[in-house]
């Protein structure tokens, strides 16, 4: 069974698939992944699926179930890459990617992780501030 | 409905492991080229081939698909039949409804498939198996 890489980046685990993945390769992938967030302590996953022709259904939910994990462990997942053709297959297959972010390329990839990072710490900042009213 | 005349030798895969899957996916984007479908339509046809040649493996217990690029007086397309010797297909309507299945995926996978062909063909016996036949023609 084949093994996709994955690269640390500074605060970025970049992920890069460059074959044509078995199903068990991409569960294989899911658990690499999460334990690659947690011993790194990275706070964003890129994903870049430029070279895959297809996202089937079960890619698909690996994507899904990958933004989920890593949320989970305190890190933002996002999709980069994805080609015209398989974007058009995937809404006509009915797959809606739940929960993932999406951007054009790696580099605005990073971009959205930084961003989203900024705004957790505002967000932290806020509760602070108004501490006394975050009662149930 | 199967119109259309054979080209060429069709070529067989088996599908006994994921690994099969992977090359019926291989196999289909080399017809579809060869028959010059559009680059949104072979990826819409090795979509649908993924989605049934998994459905093959997991649901039939293995089987195999057979790969042929077929012609009518107008176009020429890419034809792909699917067949297992499963459990066969109780009740063909609810397994074609979106959002259903018995195998905990996302009951996309027979719904979807149908989407991204042009012909969609199936034939299911409960206890002898199950022969799916998708063409994806060129425009």
């Amino acid at each position: 069974m084949e093994r996709v890489p994955i690269l640390k980046i500074g605060d970025i685990l970049l992920v890069s698939i460059q074959v044509d993945m078995s199903d068990q390769t991409a569960v294989q992938l899911q658990e690499d992944l999460a334990e690659r967030i947690v011993a790194t302590g990275c706070h964003g996953v890129i994903i870049d699926i430029t070279a895959l022709d297809i996202v089937d259904s079960f890619v698909g939910r690996m994507l899904s179930t990958i933004a989920s994990i890593s949320k989970v462990l305190d890190a933002e997942t996002v999709v980069v890459g994805m080609r015209p053709a398989v974007a058009i297959t995937l809404v006509e297959l009915g797959l809606s990617l739940n929960g993932i972010r999406t951007a054009l390329n790696v580099e605005r990839g990073m971009e959205l992780v930084a961003a989203a990072r900024g705004d957790e710490w505002d967000e932290v900042d806020g509760d602070e501030d108004v501490e006394t009213t975050a009662t149930t | 409905m199967t119109a259309g005349v054979d080209l060429g030798r069709p070529q067989a895969q088996a599908i006994r492991s994921d690994e099969d899957v992977v090359r019926v996916r291989q196999l289909v984007r080399t017809f579809a080229v060869s028959a010059r479908l559009s680059l949104v339509d072979q990826t819409k046809l090795v979509t649908a081939a993924s989605e049934l040649a998994r459905n093959t493996l997991v649901y039939g217990g293995g089987g195999s698909a057979e790969v042929t690029v077929v012609e009518d007086d107008r176009r020429r397309g890419v034809r792909i039949v699917f067949a297992d010797s499963g459990p066969g297909i109780p009740d063909i309507d609810l397994a074609l409804t979106d959002g259903y299945t018995t195998g905990g995926g996302l009951g996309l996978g027979l719904s979807g498939a149908r989407r991204l062909v042009d012909d969609f063909d199936i034939w299911t016996t409960v206890g002898e198996g199950t022969r799916i036949t998708v063409t994806k023609w060129s425009r």
